[in-house]
């Protein structure tokens, strides 16, 4: 686990079960395997005990030009891939804590009134809060707990996914809304095998909020304003908002929404339309 | 921050290549950053240096390259360079670029003995 801010792995569950990691399978410490046995062979082999030194550079250097991220860009293609297979349209919904991502889903599964089986994928730190706000709307859902981990990355994806369909509950032609770890930072950089992200950003913040966190908004396809019905109260400027939007994403579409209101559904259920036609198209 | 799940990657992808090449432990590790990556290079060097512990990179050196960023100015239509994401071009002062270069998060290499 990380000193300086807690993420890490270790505590990461998937509707309160701990899935296994295989890398974790082999240390002693449940950790990282412990130096090579090739070290103490190469000892042993030796004559007198003696290690050998052979002819060649004692330090080589070895280019690698890997991804750091490859591993879990690979497991997000398999996620992608099997998606595709069965035509299902996947978001991923970013944003900062509070902006309002369960509310907007709750409200969304109502209104989308069954044109395809919806499906929800929840990841927060703790507590299964709000996969039980989903399930009582009659939509299934997994809940992904990170422990201390500040994101969902494609292997905790591929389990709620594999949980989801031992459930009979990840249905051909659908849309699964994958409802990431509230913060507007490390998600970004971890695709989970999604079609888009989406940011939601919510007008009680600030709207130099593209700004101040660029990596979030520039990865994401769609930006939701949302909770514009508290507009008249607040000093936040909506065109700005959108303009700081396009400075990090060029051409960036928003959708300006309150799920109290109902103002904007129309155009958030017709853009997640045209997503499902086109997955189950493609 | 996410940078201990991407130092793992580094001692996983080190490991593994170290292994590969039948080498006893690593001494250097050599990243490269792009200007437009999603982590902190010193946060990124430290967590390196923690999750080496009890591995083959136990001790080792991890050296951060910052790569420069790159964009594609759609109105003066040429690669410019781009020091941060939400500046204009230094050229034209508009801000429909495409990004270009500046994404990259890499190994580069790794000395083993």
């Amino acid at each position: 686990m990380c000193t300086t801010c807690g993420c890490g792995h270790g505590e990461t569950t998937i509707n309160g079960i701990a899935p296994v990691r295989k890398r974790h399978a082999s240390g002693p410490l449940g950790a990282y395997r412990r130096l090579e046995q090739g070290a103490a062979h190469a000892a042993e082999a030796a004559p007198l005990g003696a290690v050998h030194a052979p002819e060649v550079d004692p330090e080589r250097t070895l280019r690698l030009e890997h991804d750091i991220l490859a591993s879990n860009d690979a497991l997000a293609e398999v996620n992608r891939r099997q998606l595709a297979q069965q035509g299902i349209f996947a978001l991923n919904l970013v944003s900062s804590p509070g902006s309002g991502k369960t509310t907007l889903l709750v409200e969304t599964i109502q209104r989308w009134a069954r044109q395809t089986p919806v499906a929800v994928v929840e990841g927060d730190q703790q507590t299964a809060n709000d996969a039980e706000r989903i399930r009582a709307t009659g939509a299934p859902a997994v809940q992904i707990n990170t422990g201390k981990g500040c994101h969902l990355d494609a292997h905790m994806v591929a389990g709620a996914l594999a949980t989801l369909r031992a459930e009979h509950a990840l249905q051909d032609n659908s849309l699964l809304l994958i409802e990431n770890v509230g913060n507007l930072v490390c998600p970004a950089a971890f695709d989970l095998g999604e079609a888009h992200k989406v940011a939601i950003l919510s007008v009680t913040e600030g709207e130099d909020k593209p700004l101040k966190y660029p990596d979030m908004f520039r990865a994401a396809d769609l930006l939701i304003l949302s909770k514009i019905d508290l507009l008249p109260y607040l000093d936040f400027d909506v065109d700005a908002a959108i303009r700081m939007a396009r400075q990090v994403r060029p051409g960036l579409e928003v959708i300006r929404l309150s799920t109290r209101s109902g103002e904007g559904f129309d155009d958030w259920l017709a853009w997640l339309a045209a997503g499902c036609a086109k997955a189950q198209r493609g | 921050m996410h940078e201990l799940s991407l130092a793992e990657n580094v001692i996983r992808i080190a490991e593994t290549a170290a292994r590969n090449a039948a080498a006893a432990r690593v001494t250097r590790v050599r990243l490269a950053v792009g200007a437009f990556a999603h982590v902190d290079p010193d946060t990124l060097q430290f967590c390196c240096e923690l999750a080496a512990r009890q591995t083959l990179l136990d001790g080792a050196e991890f050296l951060v390259e910052r790569t420069p960023g790159q964009a594609f100015c759609i109105d003066c239509k040429q690669d410019v360079a781009l020091e941060r994401i939400g500046f204009p071009c230094p050229q034209c002062g508009g801000f429909d670029l495409r990004v270009t270069a500046g994404d990259e998060m890499q190994v580069l290499d790794i000395a083993v003995m």
